[in-house]
């Protein structure tokens, strides 16, 4: 079941592949770029932890 | 099985460690599902032409928008009732998924707006102006919350404007009934749809796999603000111990 006869009649999309695909890319856009970040901040918070706690070992000012 | 275990923040961490991977799954089975159908294989809309494919990110990026802020506003519910630690966290956990969908609600919105009605926005248009009003919700509980350096009280503030604003969501969903909008009114209701069969299809994978997405991303920020507001919590100092658990509080 395809409604296209070629790629480039369906990055065309009727005369409306602006409108289409540039809603289209940003959500995608959002939804990549949330995990990625997400990502990121997990690894930043857990070796900020790991470091807190080294810190506190070398101290042993661990309540 | 006792639910309430779960609100606690050490057993919930490995049990949202779990489903994640599950849930991402989910998310990118609807998701090339729905889109080979919205792209692909439904047919042009008789009335729109092919700009109408923008339905199948733009209804569903707009439930998400509205279904969040309602989950978010019942766990604030849940905090103020019953001063559980959790309630706030998830609270945080959803408030950016649900403002970015609340912005792609209004852009998939506009990029249809354009070839349709000839214009980005209308001001005039209540079902517009009631989710650009959703939109600023969003990002005034995140202001709210991270200007109190008191997380607990700052879940409370948080919690209380998440209550209010909560009127606002059937002022979105009714809008298009209430007063004369330029907005189309409702695709899907209970009484049933007026879309074809293979659209509804394309239109509700897409938005299922937004639901999968929301909270398989939200579940990952959650573990994430345990970690940042329990560390001293011995459960967590186990969990990200170079020494034991591999370095790393993976699972």
């Amino acid at each position: 079941m395809m409604h296209w006869s070629s790629f480039s009649e369906f990055l065309a999309m009727g005369g409306k592949g602006f409108y289409v695909w540039g809603a289209f890319g940003v959500t995608a856009l959002c939804l990549v770029l949330e995990p990625f970040f997400l990502a990121r901040r997990r690894r930043a918070t857990l070796a900020r932890l790991a470091r807190r706690l080294r810190a506190e070992a070398k101290t042993g000012d661990r309540p | 099985m006792n639910w309430f275990k779960y609100s606690a923040p050490a057993a919930f961490y490995p049990l949202a460690g779990r489903l994640i991977p599950w849930f991402w799954r989910l998310a990118f089975v609807f998701a090339a599902a729905g889109l080979y159908i919205g792209l692909v294989a439904a047919p042009v809309d008789f009335q729109q032409g092919e700009a109408y494919r923008i339905i199948f990110i733009h209804v569903g990026a707009a439930w998400m928008s509205m279904f969040i802020y309602l989950v978010m506003a019942f766990w604030g519910g849940m905090g103020l009732a019953f001063n559980t630690r959790l309630s706030g966290m998830m609270a945080q956990a959803l408030a950016p998924t649900g403002t970015m969908f609340a912005f792609l609600s209004l852009w998939t919105g506009a990029f249809w707006g354009k070839p349709m009605w000839g214009t980005w926005w209308l001001w005039s248009d209540a079902r517009l102006m009631s989710s650009l009003i959703l939109l600023f919700l969003y990002i005034g509980f995140l202001a709210l919350t991270h200007a109190i350096d008191d997380k607990r009280r700052a879940d409370r503030a948080g919690a209380i404007l998440l209550l209010v604003g909560v009127v606002n969501i059937p002022v979105i969903y009714f809008s298009v009934q209430w007063w004369n909008t330029l907005h189309q009114g409702a695709s899907v209701s209970v009484k049933g749809s007026s879309m074809a069969v293979i659209m509804l299809w394309g239109m509700l994978l897409v938005a299922l796999a937004m639901w999968m997405y929301t909270i398989a991303v939200a579940l990952t920020r959650a573990r994430i603000i345990i970690l940042e507001r329990e560390w001293r919590a011995d459960w967590v100092q186990t969990l990200s111990n170079p020494e034991s658990a591999g370095g790393t509080a993976g699972n």
